[in-house]
């Protein structure tokens, strides 16, 4: 049974953590996920969890005890954003390397410089060759369902990966929504007890080493599992995805199409923008204009073969990047998608927009202006700042 | 009510329109709307002007924009109508409410406004007398349930009561005199 309730995106989070109820969670503050964090140190005070909570004195040291933490066996949580994220980028590919499932709240925001809080994908697009899966969430519903079904993808054995779910700073993580809640003995049925690692620090029948130097002889070699665990991992994500639409009716997958299947022209986006998105394609579709949307959900592992053929059919499609890569050819989004293509035989005219820098408003006339574009998609330049004054 | 309606609250930093929209939104929620509040976030010191929004709809609501354009304008705070310009986008069928002694009439004149309706109701008074300060949030939400028939009143006052026991369990006249506050002033607002 689950229950309608209105959170923010930051206590869907918490709720889904306390549900969760980790073995430890290692974290710092910072804006706009503090609350996280905050709610959760609040059930650890209240006795609600079970969780040892370790507060460090950075997000180094988060992550850092993280690490710690997970390679003894224990199931690990944390929450970051922008800089503290770029603070923990040292210790992520540590935690992907030896293979430790660590499951991280992170809310999506700009990085400095200048000082900025609000919401763009840079933190977290920047973290992406680490080896860690990222699951981005248009809703606090989909944070919340995307974080619990996070912890069983990480586990699983032909994953074994750190997972991050990302929601999008203020615009929902401070956002009050509906959403719907399920049940905690739900919730832990669905995760299935307590983490069974492969290895752990603290068995002594079976003593491992943890984080040793490997030099040119055997370091490729430990390194190429992450990428075989990495492909494996899109199975897994939607497997676990099949049985949550099962058990609690909300389907997922690697990506969502919206009226995609006939689309003529159409954007691809992440987060928060593809809701603002969906209410233009719906004003479109009454104008008899054939417009959809491919809402990439997972971007690490990428799944290019499947967008690809997804995107086949459609005349014209905009990458919205609410990043840049600053190599002066389009943002990470962009760049992903059109390698993916590339093999294709029946592929669309690209466009890319880089938008909604640091918080940058992004609303439905911006939206209606792509679209319009796209209509002519021949005469635009390839890469085109939106919403910036010259 | 297919459409969504918006609402922007316009108050100073403390006085209660990022939780008076909350509030709102949870009350809307409980009774089977499809809600979202959010506040603006910009300078948060107390005394400097901020806005808080919702939106209200029988629908699903994936918009995540900014508001604009909003179906409805609270102002907790009269002297904020001399340095914000409070009625930005509101359409001609749109509804402003003001906290103030004045009548709709002298509010009307004062901000220029040709269509609308508008709406005002001495929420700063009316708290001072039930709740003892001056925290014209909760009467507001009174008024705002009066004027835009968004919500029963009784329900809305049923809702925000469990809501305010969670938040004060240890000052109970604290929930009462707000109650009395919402009443108060759905029953006091006027408009024109």
């Amino acid at each position: 049974m689950s229950k309608v309730v209105a959170r923010t995106g930051n206590e869907a989070m918490a709720e889904a953590m306390r549900q969760i109820n980790p073995d430890v969670v290692a974290a710092y503050p910072i804006t706009p996920a503090t609350e996280i964090v905050m709610i959760f140190a609040k059930y650890v005070a209240d006795g609600l969890v079970d969780t040892n909570f370790v507060a460090v004195e950075s997000e180094h040291s988060a992550m850092s005890a993280c690490v710690g933490a997970s390679a003894t066996g224990a199931r690990v949580m944390t929450g970051t954003s922008s800089q503290g994220l770029c603070l923990m980028y040292e210790i992520l590919p540590i935690a992907a390397a030896l293979r430790l499932p660590i499951v991280m709240c992170d809310v999506n925001r700009a990085i400095s410089g200048p000082i900025n809080i609000h919401c763009d994908h840079s933190d977290t697009m920047a973290a992406r060759d680490f080896g860690w899966l990222q699951i981005f969430s248009e809703d606090s519903q989909e944070a919340y369902d995307s974080l619990i079904q996070a912890i069983r993808i990480a586990e699983d054995p032909r994953v074994h990966l750190p997972t991050m779910v990302t929601t999008d700073g203020f615009i929902i993580s401070h956002c009050l929504d509906r959403i719907e809640i399920v049940e905690d003995k739900e919730v832990k049925e669905f995760i299935g007890g307590d983490r069974k690692a492969a290895n752990s620090l603290l068995d002594v029948k079976k003593p491992v080493s943890v984080g040793l130097l490997d030099l040119q002889d055997y370091y490729f070699e430990h390194r190429l599992p992450v990428a075989e665990a990495m492909k494996n991992s899109k199975k897994v994500i939607l497997e676990v995805a099949e049985e949550f639409a099962k058990k609690f009716g909300r389907k997922y997958g690697l990506y969502e199409g919206y009226k995609l299947d006939d689309a003529e022209i159409a954007i691809v986006a992440l987060g928060s923008t593809c809701g603002t998105a969906k209410v233009v394609i719906d004003e479109l579709r009454a104008k008899g204009i054939k417009a959809g949307m491919l809402k990439i959900r997972v971007f690490r592992p990428f799944p290019a073969e499947e967008i690809a053929q997804a995107l086949a059919n459609v005349k014209a499609v905009a990458v919205l990047d609410r990043s840049d890569m600053w190599a002066g050819q389009g943002g990470q989004v962009f760049t992903e998608i059109r390698s993916a293509l590339f093999e294709a035989v029946k592929k669309p005219q690209l466009l890319n927009y880089i938008y909604g820098l640091g918080g940058r408003e992004i609303d439905q006339p911006m939206l209606r202006s792509v679209f319009t574009a796209l209509q002519s998609a021949e005469k635009q330049p390839l890469v085109q700042y939106l919403g910036v004054r010259e | 009510m297919d459409s969504t309606v918006e609402i922007r609250w316009h108050g100073r930093g403390g006085q209660g329109a990022k939780t008076a929209a909350l509030l709102f939104g949870e009350a809307a929620l409980s009774l089977g709307k499809n809600i979202q509040a959010f506040p603006e976030y910009g300078p948060e010191r107390m005394g400097a002007p901020v806005a808080s929004f919702n939106r209200i709809s029988s629908l699903p609501i994936t918009l995540h924009c900014s508001i604009t354009s909003p179906n409805i304008v609270i102002v907790l705070d009269p002297t904020l109508m001399e340095t914000v310009d409070v009625t930005a986008g509101l359409p001609a069928d749109g509804l402003i409410i003001v906290n103030t002694k004045d009548c709709p009439a002298d509010i009307r004149k004062k901000l220029q406004l040709r269509g609308g309706k508008v709406f005002t109701v001495d929420a700063s008074g009316i708290s001072k007398e039930t709740i003892g300060r001056d925290i014209p949030n909760t009467p507001l939400m009174g008024a705002l349930v009066k004027a835009s028939g968004l919500l029963p009143i009784d329900s809305m006052i049923k809702d925000t009561e469990e809501k305010l026991k969670k938040k004060f369990a240890s000052k109970p006249e604290v929930i009462k005199g707000n109650l009395a506050a919402i009443r108060r002033a759905y029953n006091e607002v006027i408009g024109e």
